[in-house]
């Protein structure tokens, strides 16, 4: 491939996990939400695969297997069981309002644009220039964690966290050893299935997983 | 720049003048047309806005007691700042005959221009309606501005000008970037600007006057005659334009970069078909949609100005 066209991929790919990032901010519906997540597994394998074919690195194939059978498949069959049991189907009342939360990812965008401006300057490529776009979507999951209210969306707010880790690594370094890529995916995956139990624990006992019923003592 | 081609120029900027009043009616009828025909309607006939304009404007222009100059200014520069819009910006060749004018930040500044004295007559007539269409304006223009600049802007990172003619030159000359995100997501953005700030539908339902949804009528409710006629005439402009500008930014084949007369012709002729496509799809994509709770407006507002930040700091990091 030539280098042009795998740039352009690459632009591309990177823009999308971006888009998809903002776009679960965006919306309310959380079955659409976890669409879009699965959607942006599928593009972070989609990234891996195509340094994958720049570096020739059987790794890298074998890195984005993983990543597309985790993010794209696991993962989203437990959201969407947690989904089906827990019987919200939308995120009603965020700390923040949807308007604000999109000003504040614009914002968090600059940010991430900025912190990363050294790192770039180290070793500047058309992958690492796109790294911004990792440590955006690490901010922005965070932020999703801050402010939703029901646990469905703070598992979410994690799992974008995590992706804009796996984003950042492999545009960062092409890809960590496949060892440690490993060890994130189970962790992840336990997290994840850990985070499952807990809101169906939540759900028994107070109904609702809306966290702030956590806040308070009662007898 | 010799005599001749100054007089062409000069020619051409006419041509997109003419062109954006006469066939702005048009395009109006045409989106009116398809939308009737998609709702199993017959239709007026895609000539029915012209018609009207002719019946309004020989009619006497009333105006309600207590208005002052603002309330009669309004129409005439909205109506002014629609034609010199018509006049700068790159519709049919990328040949400036006012060098320098066609500059985006120059542009929006114009457009705001009529947009707020519409607001402001909105206001002088002292109504309950003209208030509620005002302030309604108001809270989308000031999110749809700052997405309108960053959008475009956007596009001036690649080509180093914000000058709408380099814009839509650069973009000539290397059309690959069509396809960049950055490019992309601000074709996204503008696109919602353009349904917003010409009030169509979801954020305005342009063929109603329900006093819990209207915007544009709301503020344009107490003109008549002669005054109305030019506001609706403004109003058909101003979309036209829109959808002009953004089929040039974003896929500008077919604008003349010489001024031989064939070039220009064939530029007329792309700018007629393409904003035609786009203003029959846009009717097709309204049939679609319901009216967007007004509370949700911003919603969308906001989401469109963070795609067109995007599109901003993407082009900066992604090439």
């Amino acid at each position: 491939m030539s280098t042009a066209v795998s740039t352009q991929l690459l632009d591309v790919l990177s823009g999308a996990i971006l888009l998809t990032a903002v776009l679960t901010l965006w919306r309310r519906d959380l079955a659409s939400i976890i669409r879009l997540v699965t959607i942006q597994g599928v593009l972070i394998a989609g990234l891996a695969l195509l340094l994958g074919v720049d570096e020739h690195s059987t790794e890298l194939y074998l890195a984005a297997l993983g990543v597309l059978i985790l993010k794209a498949v696991i993962l989203p069959t437990i959201l969407r069981r947690v989904l089906r049991d827990s019987g919200e189907v939308r995120e009603t009342a965020p700390l923040v309002n949807v308007t604000a939360s999109l000003l504040a990812a614009a914002a968090l965008t600059l940010l991430a644009y900025v912190l990363s401006g050294p790192l770039v300057a180290l070793a500047p490529s058309a992958a690492t220039r796109a790294l911004p776009v990792g440590i955006a979507v690490v901010l922005l999951g965070f932020f999703m964690l801050v402010t939703r209210r029901r646990a469905l969306s703070q598992v979410i707010g994690f799992l974008l966290l995590d992706n804009g880790i796996t984003t950042t690594a492999f545009l960062a370094t092409s890809g960590v050893p496949l060892v440690v890529e490993l060890g994130v995916s189970l962790d992840v995956l336990l997290v994840v299935l850990v985070l499952q139990i807990v809101a169906a624990r939540m759900r028994m006992a107070f109904g609702s997983t809306d966290l702030d019923g956590l806040n308070g003592l009662r007898d | 720049m010799s005599t001749q081609d100054t007089v062409i120029s000069v020619a051409a900027a006419l041509v997109q003048v003419a062109l954006i009043v006469v066939g702005a009616p048009y395009l109006t009828g045409l989106m009116r047309q398809v939308r009737a025909r998609i709702e199993g309607r017959a239709g007026p006939g895609v000539g029915q806005p012209v018609r009207d304009l002719r019946k309004l404007l020989h009619k006497e222009a009333t105006r309600p007691e207590g208005t002052s100059v603002v309330f009669i200014a309004a129409p005439l520069i909205l109506m002014a700042s629609s034609i010199f819009l018509a006049a700068v910006i790159p519709f049919v060749s990328t040949v400036a005959a006012v060098g320098g004018v066609s500059d985006l930040f120059a542009v929006v500044a114009i457009l705001l221009l009529g947009t707020v004295s519409l607001a402001l007559a909105g206001l002088d007539t002292g109504t309950a309606f003209g208030g509620i269409g005002a302030s309604r304006e108001v809270t989308i223009i000031a999110l749809v501005e700052p997405t309108i600049l960053l959008a475009i802007f956007a596009l001036s990172v690649r080509v180093g000008s914000s000058d709408l003619t380099d814009i839509v030159a650069g973009t000539l000359a290397s059309p690959a970037q069509v396809l960049s995100p950055a490019s992309l997501l601000a074709a996204v953005a503008f696109a919602v600007v353009i349904i917003a700030e010409a009030g169509r539908l979801p954020v305005d339902n342009p063929s109603t006057h329900l006093e819990l949804t209207m915007v544009h009528e709301a503020m344009v409710l107490e003109y008549s005659g002669r005054d109305l006629a030019m506001v609706e005439l403004a109003a058909s402009m101003r979309l036209a334009l829109l959808l002009g500008l953004g089929v040039n930014l974003f896929a500008p084949w077919g604008v003349a970069t010489s001024l031989t007369p064939l070039a220009l012709l064939l530029g007329v002729v792309m700018l007629i078909v393409k904003v035609a496509l786009v203003g029959v799809a846009l009717a097709v994509f309204e049939v679609f949609m319901a009216k967007l709770r007004l509370f949700r407006v911003p919603e969308l507002l906001a989401g469109s100005l963070l795609f067109a930040l995007l599109a901003v700091v993407a082009s900066y990091f992604l090439t």
